[in-house]
């Protein structure tokens, strides 16, 4: 046999979709840069839990200490200058980022939780079972997303439930978390509903396979790059939602968020103290951005047939 | 058609319903008896008993004629929301905050599809070239900037700095003023979102098969983007447009807070500070119920204008 026939023998190696998608998403530049951001804001929030935890005496973590006196702009000294209690804003700034990762993670999480199964149960099922999560995910689109939101966190503001206190962030993230499955939901739904007539899902099932394993095992993981896809992008709008709760009082009162520092500002900017506005704005912009393009890039490459360009 | 509009209204009524048990579940169930924190901290039983009457609260929750659950319905489906926590009817405040928000709301609605539609249509002229690029790139940059950032500088540049327009919203000055600012920084933060969306649309329509036909025929690209492109992507945009409609009752909560416009936003977040549930419980429906109607509106349409669409 020569070489040039053994070449040809060998069946070529198949690729799967999240290699073939990844292949495609690491040859994006941009993306990549972008990824690098995303993952520095996390492993910030990451390591100001350990720090917490562990009671490291870190910058960020003594957020409360004065640095120097009230108002201080811009120095060498201090990035960011101070705030009026001579509260080092970049300190402030970098802390938000725990409770701002915090809460965007906690409300993808529950939203996840509640859509994807109700929405592949729905598709799966169809008949009454679909009927019922269909109308309660459309009276819940019928409401707009922004007073939904607020009526959860009002409501759900220093409740007990389970014997659990409700404050601060814990209610901002469960407002979000309950009110947001409604679009994952009816992805799921739409394409459980193209996918169950697959040829996978009629092998399994011919082999025996419960109802639950065709769901759980086959289905959901055939289409859960779809949720991968569509919570990146949902992450940023989660962010902006906790910095508008906590703008309006029902975030986390006692330590510093993003949302509470422009709260601040509304009132120093007529004073000329633009910094810590200027600090948290431009925290915000740099995670969204980043989260933007790189769940556009993920889009593009693990779905091509929803590509934007 | 009429068997059709018939069937489509019979289809809201299980909405309907699910938005009166969703509030009534969050706002009786979940947010209960507020008795004592209207009454304040030194309220004696006597206050608190009455409070308890005018609001309902000793009530029972269900099974009886008049049970707070039965009521719940009743206030609703009659448009009687009793009065807000200042005693003034809940209905008043939100009629009387429809005018300063559809002011502020409406204009900039306009403004903002009107500019990211034709600006769309320029950037599918000039797809795939730098300048595609770059508008692609200041969209998303845009919608990355969070709004209240946009208001607050907007505001302390705009009006307080360089005095161009009136900082803040008072009685005596004309609507077009005040309104002035606010719409142009809804217009500019709507910009970045809306424009992204319609490009899609267009681009979208770009790769049809009639396109290519109308390119074949050797028609230049003004002609096809302007007399067939457009009118195909105004399905998508239509409904776009339609959809948001409802959303223009609700003011913009955050521009009229930092603008202080008597609208309805304002109203809302006057409403989260103080705990107000009766106005938050009216407004969700309020908005729930516009929404449902203009929902039904857009099918029927969907059904007068396109052929493909059947009344089954």
């Amino acid at each position: 046999m020569t070489e040039h026939q053994q070449t040809i023998k060998k069946a070529p190696k198949g690729r799967s979709l999240w290699q073939d998608g990844l292949r495609r998403l690491v040859r994006r530049k941009l993306a990549m840069v972008c990824l690098v951001v995303v993952v520095l804001y996390f492993l910030l929030a990451g390591f100001l839990y350990v720090a917490e935890f562990f009671d490291w005496q870190v910058g960020p973590i003594r957020w409360a200490e004065e640095v120097g006196e009230s108002y201080q702009p811009p120095s060498s000294n201090s990035i960011f200058g101070t705030d009026i209690f001579g509260q080092s804003v970049l300190r402030k700034t970098l802390y938000g980022t725990k409770i701002s990762i915090t809460v965007a993670l906690c409300a993808s999480f529950i939203s996840i939780a509640i859509g994807v199964p109700l929405g592949a149960i729905a598709g799966y099922f169809r008949g009454f079972v679909d009927e019922i999560i269909v109308w309660i995910y459309s009276t819940l689109s019928s409401i707009p997303y922004i007073l939904l939101i607020l009526a959860f966190a009002v409501v759900l503001r220093d409740k007990t439930l389970f014997g659990h206190k409700l404050a601060g962030i814990t209610s901002v993230y469960l407002a979000i978390g309950l009110t947001s499955w409604v679009g994952i939901c009816r992805l799921v739904r739409g394409e459980i509903i193209k996918h169950k007539e697959r040829e996978y899902v009629l092998a399994a099932r011919s082999y025996g396979c419960s109802t639950r394993r065709i769901i759980f095992q086959h289905l959901i993981p055939n289409v859960f790059h779809i949720v991968i896809i569509d919570f990146s992008l949902r992450f940023v709008a989660f962010i902006h939602a906790e910095v508008i709760l906590s703008f309006l009082g029902l975030g986390e009162a006692d330590r510093p968020s993003w949302g509470a520092m422009i709260n601040d500002a509304r009132i120093e900017l007529s004073r000329g103290v633009w910094w810590q506005m200027v600090a948290a704005t431009l925290a915000i912009f740099f995670i969204s951005l980043a989260l933007n393009i790189f769940g556009d890039a993920l889009r593009d490459s693990l779905d091509p047939k929803l590509r934007v360009q | 058609m009429t068997a059709y509009i018939i069937r489509r209204l019979l289809y809201t009524i299980p909405i309907v319903f699910g938005v009166l048990l969703l509030t009534f579940v969050l706002f009786t169930l979940v947010g209960g008896d507020i008795s004592l924190e209207i009454a304040g901290k030194n309220a004696t039983p006597e206050t608190i008993e009455e409070i308890r009457e005018e609001y309902g609260f000793n009530k029972p929750l269900f099974l009886s004629w008049d049970s707070q659950f039965i009521n719940h319905f009743k206030s609703a489906l009659t448009f009687d929301f009793g009065r807000a926590l200042d005693r003034e009817p809940v209905l008043d405040k939100i009629k009387r905050g429809v005018g300063p928000s559809l002011a502020l709301t409406v204009p900039m609605f306009f403004g903002v599809v009107i500019i990211s539609v034709s600006l769309a249509l320029v950037v599918a002229f000039v797809r795939g070239t730098v300048w595609d690029m770059l508008v692609v790139l200041i969209c998303v940059a845009g919608m990355s900037i969070p709004y209240l950032s946009f208001i607050l500088f907007g505001q302390y540049f705009l009006a307080y700095k360089w005095g161009l327009f009136p900082v803040f919203f008072s009685p005596d000055l004309a609507m077009a003023s005040y309104v002035a600012l606010p719409v142009l920084i809804g217009i500019v933060t709507g910009l970045g979102g809306n424009l992204r969306f319609y490009r899609t649309v267009m681009l979208d329509e770009m790769r049809n098969d009639y396109v290519r036909t109308a390119f074949a025929k050797g028609l230049n690209t003004r002609r096809v983007l302007f007399k067939h492109v457009l009118k195909n992507a105004m399905i998508p945009i239509i409904t776009r447009v339609v959809l948001a409609i409802p959303f223009l009752f609700l003011g913009s909560l955050l521009l009229e807070r930092f603008f202080g416009i008597p609208g309805l936003g304002y109203l809302m977040v006057e409403a989260i500070g103080s705990r107000d549930y009766f106005v938050i419980n009216a407004m969700t429906y309020i908005s729930a119920i516009l929404f449902v109607i203009f929902n039904v509106i857009t099918d029927i349409c969907y059904a007068l204008v396109d052929p493909r669409v059947s009344f089954d």
